[in-house]
């Protein structure tokens, strides 16, 4: 119990350390701006089609599970607000940041793990590249900046998919469902989800860039490495959008 | 090996050491490489041979002692500084260390991009062709590092690691985990590009073949010393036990 303790100080210490020098190195040239938007566009063209299809089909669930309740009480006029609010407020971030802590997480960490077991991150290190620029930088930027991005898609195709729905059992109008959705969405419920989907963004990238950077135990610790990220992200979200929901409701309060 | 040397040293080493925690790997290596001259390092597994050319190159921190190459002391440069002694020291990896999710077309690409080499599209191509064809493997250039064997991925990684034209190569393993026969062929493609590109080597290696054939001097490190060092004939026909046993086992 001591040593898991212990353990689990060490980590945190050095995912600190390690998210510090993120900031000392981003700063300073030379900028890997190529590589940036690889990543970019590695991260959000392969991530948006399971986000997308996941958004959706949570739209679909939700609306389908609360639309009897609201039925019973004559509050389905409720739904597309209701919908919209939990969408983009709570589930859309959380659930892009889940699958993304999943799919880019696990692939970035067993990526830069089976980099530095093949000796890559060394070669790189050789030809005159700074692998710490070059792999975690790039990385860690791109998931900050492309995080939103999904989270946004998602909302936009998750309240497709209860849009769907509204149509199909309530002769909803697609206008009408997202005239009500918007008429009860205010900044103060989009901005804070697109502020904490840049944390979650950062905070999977980096904690997939430190597992995969400090790996060792050779090819065997690539799988175990890829699944401490996954387990290590997943866990900060939920953290971190507790922090964010204290933060947004004293704004509320307000 | 029947490269010319001269009396310019390109690597000096005095007194090297470096431990990991208790384990006290280099203790006390002494060394050096003249220009021209392609030295081999024996040493049986653990001995700290892949320890001692990551020292070298900087990728692994010293703990004690004198470490000049091509004039500059690696401990006390700069980031900055030890990436331009970089682009004078090749270093082919044990397992060839290409990056996967690159083409061997950009594999060669990138220590030229990095470095800054002739950025015209053109120049640059014909170095790439240049470094593919003086390993003989010119047809593979648009092909993945997972589509290539263990001996072409070798041969790749020795034309990235040309394609500087560094002054030194470090071989790490040139012929670890191939077959005997590619082994010398291997053997004897880096015997042919140290003479065509006329680098110093230190090439670390258990294959006595490979060291017979590519080497000028033979070093043995024991212990993290300099145990004893001679040409290949004059290691073999040596009495002393290390010497005898070392040949013996590696042989067996």
């Amino acid at each position: 119990m001591f040593s898991q303790i212990k353990k689990f100080i060490i980590t945190t210490g050095e995912i600190t350390s390690f998210s510090l020098s993120y900031f000392k190195e981003a700063l300073f040239p030379p900028y890997e701006f190529q590589e940036l938007l690889r990543q970019c566009y590695l991260l959000g063209n392969k991530s948006i089609g399971l986000v997308g299809s996941t958004g959706f089909i949570m739209g679909i669930v939700l609306t389908l599970q609360t639309r009897p309740t609201l039925v019973e009480f004559g509050a389905e006029s409720w739904m597309p607000s209701m919908v919209g609010i939990a969408i983009v407020r709570e589930i859309g971030p959380v659930i892009t940041a889940l699958i993304c802590a999943g799919k880019v997480g696990s692939g970035i960490s067993a990526e830069l793990a089976s980099m530095k077991v093949t000796e890559q991150i060394d070669a790189m290190e050789v030809s005159g590249t700074n692998p710490f620029k070059y792999l975690v930088i790039t990385r860690v930027t791109a998931a900050t900046l492309m995080l939103p991005v999904l989270v946004v898609s998602a909302d936009v195709i998750s309240l497709g998919g209860s849009s769907l729905v509204e149509y199909l059992k309530g002769g909803v109008s697609l206008q009408l469902y997202f005239n009500k959705v918007f008429d009860y969405l205010n900044y103060g419920d989009l901005i804070p989800s697109i502020i904490k989907s840049f944390f979650f963004g950062f905070a999977i990238a980096i904690v997939a860039c430190y597992k995969g950077f400090t790996s060792s135990k050779g090819t065997e610790g690539v799988g175990r490495t890829a699944n401490q990220a996954v387990v290590i992200s997943s866990m900060l979200v939920f953290i971190i959008d507790f922090i964010a929901v204290l933060i947004s409701d004293i704004f509320y309060e307000l | 090996m029947e490269n010319e040397t001269t009396n310019n040293s390109v690597i000096e080493i005095e007194e090297l050491y470096k431990s990991f925690g208790d384990n006290h790997v280099l203790r006390g290596f002494t060394f050096t490489l003249q220009e021209g001259e392609n030295v081999a390092v024996l040493g049986k597994s653990g001995s700290g041979k892949s320890v001692l050319i990551k020292c070298i190159i900087g990728l692994i921190p010293i703990d004690q002692g004198n470490l000049i190459v091509l004039g500059k002391s690696i401990p006390d440069l700069k980031r900055k500084e030890l990436d331009l002694i970089r682009k004078d020291v090749g270093f082919l990896f044990q397992g060839a260390a290409l990056y996967d999710s690159m083409s061997v077309k950009e594999n060669l690409e990138f220590p030229l991009r990095r470095h800054r080499e002739n950025r015209s599209g053109i120049s640059l191509h014909k170095k790439i062709e240049e470094a593919l064809d003086s390993v003989g493997l010119l047809h593979t250039l648009h092909l993945m590092p997972s589509e290539l064997s263990g001996g072409m991925k070798k041969r790749v990684a020795l034309a990235r690691t040309l394609i500087l034209r560094p002054k030194i190569i470090l071989y790490d393993e040139p012929t670890g985990g191939l077959d005997p026969i590619t082994g010398k062929e291997i053997s004897h493609l880096i015997n042919n590009v140290q003479s065509l590109y006329k680098a110093s080597a230190v090439i670390i290696t258990h294959d006595l073949a490979c060291a017979k054939i590519t080497t000028n001097r033979i070093v043995i490190l024991s212990n993290g010393i300099n145990y004893t060092e001679g040409t290949y004939d004059k290691l073999k026909q040596s009495t002393d036990p290390v010497v005898e046993e070392f040949f013996e086992e590696i042989a067996a």
